[in-house]
């Protein structure tokens, strides 16, 4: 091995022993907890980890700015829920239709919209996701405003094929794990690979990636498949652990900022970022809006908007960078 | 369907056009300078709004009198923001373009949030301007005053940001945008051009605001779809293009009227998101753009 070579292998077993740690410490997290609203927080802080993970494959690591996310997350809900309750396929399944269907999905939007360059495609994919919401509302073979209830199938009792848990919320904290683990084990993987660099130079520069003979369009549209279809496995989920979805609540312009803020405040393009910014983010704006905004006077939106511009003015390389072992430090030192 | 119900709905969208072109023309003014995007542009429509109201409702003064205030008001806003965010966000080294899109979003949840913290989420509208009540009657379509005298407002405030764009600080503009790091070179000071740039990009959208406000109700959350459309109708016009940002906006509100009349109201924006995906196919740097 090429003794440069060396140093990034040991890096990147190391990154791997240290989500190995995360991950059971994570696991077990819930355990001594009993109080149902901790339970629901630490859930959705995964769930959006992995949002932002897989977020972050496109954003963050093929530098595409998609301001669209909710519809492929929305999809994926959609498709799930359909299969359930249409067809009476479980979920444990229709989670992967959910997630094919949104990676088709990516792909269609990738193809006019990749055309595109900085803020024509940013905003592009708002209008794109806007497109979806609008549809999706009017549309009344998906429920239009008044959306789908998920059923609780009879006479099968707690089944994890079905995703259905009557009286334990803790199966679906191991669902939202999973979950956040395969999206970070993806990046991890492209990191390392050949994608991974070809997409960084698609980044850095498009037009001196293309005299080298990168294939410009097509790494764009293999990041956006990935990311979309991870994004649509996460709705799925999330559609099976509230049991009720709406446009409104799966598919808002809103959701397509939330899904990549963390990536964003945490480090963006890196393996830690979303984790470490959905840790902060996700805690701070749910306690500060049942603290502090239950009466709508609008003070938990004041402190979650002055956070982000604080963080973002501060701290643009990302939270994560804050953290000893995986900051850029260590990369600077070694080269 | 008749002639006149026809002539009503596209006179409608076209007064409608005009008032999201002078929102656009704000944005894509700060864009064409500085290459930024304001994701509070919404809100300093609010802002605008929610000034306009105030003022009318301390002193009883017509909103019509009071564009210039809220527009210098929006004006030093608008420099205010530049010194303090914008200019910090510009000097990052690292992430610059998703830095800057997310401090004007944080921006943006801020100033909903204050706007909640004082107003309340109820909606409020000013209905005692002279405008109120009154209407034009055009051989039997009607155009309702405070829409006319909105449109009508934003005709005069396009004609002067292109009268501004021929002084001497429009040259100093243009050549900023051209070159910001050589511009420093002739004596012109970067920053200071930048920071007036923000501030006449957020007067022109308080002008639209006060004029909004006559007739369309306020509440925090109103910047939201108007800021929606605004980044449409620059995207289609061309980021930095004045003409592109009056001939979209007009695009747009007759699309959104007529897509209204023709197929259902509650698709009126997909007609308009369409329209803008069609154009972008073909020319994907709006119908003017040149950046």
């Amino acid at each position: 091995m090429h003794p440069a070579d060396t140093g990034i292998v040991r890096r990147r077993r190391r990154e791997l022993l240290v989500a190995a740690v995360v991950l059971v410490v994570l696991a077990v997290l819930p355990l001594p907890i009993h109080d149902t609203y901790t339970r629901n927080l630490i859930i959705i802080t995964i769930l959006f980890a992995g949002l932002a993970q897989a977020w972050n494959i496109l954003g963050g690591y093929c530098g595409q700015i998609s301001l669209g996310h909710a519809l492929y997350f929305g999809v994926g809900a959609y498709v799930s829920a359909l299969l359930l309750t249409r067809l009476n396929v479980p979920p444990g399944l229709g989670m992967l239709a959910g997630g094919a269907v949104a990676a088709a999905a990516a792909l269609l939007v990738g193809w006019p919209c990749f055309r595109l360059s900085g803020h024509y495609y940013a905003i592009a994919t708002v209008v794109v996701g806007e497109i979806g919401f609008l549809l999706f509302l009017n549309w009344d073979f998906v429920g239009g405003d008044a959306g789908i209830n998920i059923p609780y199938v009879r006479g099968l009792g707690e089944s994890w094929l079905y995703m259905q848990f009557r009286t334990d919320k803790l199966p679906y904290h191991v669902f939202a794990l999973g979950f956040a683990a395969v999206t970070w084990l993806a990046a991890w993987l492209i990191e390392g690979s050949r994608w991974g660099f070809v997409w960084r130079a698609v980044k850095d520069d498009p037009l001196a990636a293309r005299s080298l003979a990168v294939r410009v369009f097509p790494s764009k549209m293999a990041a956006a498949a990935i990311s979309g279809f991870l994004t649509g496995m996460g709705g799925a989920i999330y559609a099976q652990y509230v049991g009720y979805i709406d446009p409104d609540s799966v598919m808002s312009g809103q959701l397509s900022i939330l899904i990549p803020l963390p990536a964003v405040l945490g480090g963006v393009g890196t393996l830690w970022g979303p984790l470490v910014g959905a840790v902060v983010l996700i805690p701070l704006s749910e306690v500060s809006r049942s603290y502090l905004g239950g009466s709508g006077s609008g003070v938990d939106l004041m402190i979650y908007g002055g956070l982000i511009v604080l963080v973002a003015l501060l701290r643009p390389q990302g939270l994560s960078s804050l953290l000893p072992s995986f900051g850029k430090a260590r990369d600077a030192r070694a080269t | 369907m008749t002639v006149t119900l026809f002539a009503q709905v596209a006179a409608g969208g076209l007064l409608m056009g005009l008032i999201y072109a002078l929102v656009a023309a704000g944005l894509s003014l700060i864009f064409g300078l500085m290459d930024v995007v304001n994701f509070a542009h919404g809100e300093m429509l609010m802002v605008a709004m929610y000034a306009a109201f105030v003022l009318w409702h301390a002193t009883g003064i017509d909103p019509l009198l009071l564009i210039p205030v809220v527009a210098l008001l929006l004006f030093g806003a608008g420099m205010a923001i530049y010194r303090l965010l914008i200019q910090r966000a510009l000097s990052v080294t690292f992430n610059r373009g998703m830095v800057q899109i997310f401090v004007t979003f944080g921006l943006a949840i801020l100033i909903r949030g204050a706007a909640q913290f004082v107003f309340s989420g109820e909606f409020k509208s000013i209905n005692a301007s002279w405008l109120n009540g009154k209407r034009l009657d055009l051989a039997g379509v009607f155009l309702p005053a405070p829409q006319l005298a909105a449109a009508l407002v934003c005709l005069i405030a396009f004609a002067l940001l292109l009268a501004v764009s021929r002084t001497e600080f429009g040259r100093a503009l243009e050549a900023t945008r051209e070159d910001r790091d050589a511009v420093g070179l002739i004596g012109i000071d970067r920053d200071r051009i930048f920071a007036l740039g923000w501030g006449l990009g957020t007067a022109t959208v308080g002008v639209a605001g006060v004029m909004l406000a006559s007739f369309y109700y306020v509440s925090p959350n109103v910047g939201a779809n108007f800021a929606l459309i605004a980044y449409v109708t620059v995207a289609l016009g061309g980021f930095g293009s004045l003409l592109g940002a009056l001939v979209a906006g007009l695009l747009i509100g007759e699309t959104e009227a007529l897509t209204a009349l023709f197929v259902d109201p509650s698709l009126k924006q997909v007609g308009v998101f369409a329209i803008y995906m069609l154009v972008l196919m073909f020319r994907p740097r709006g119908l003017f753009g040149t950046l």
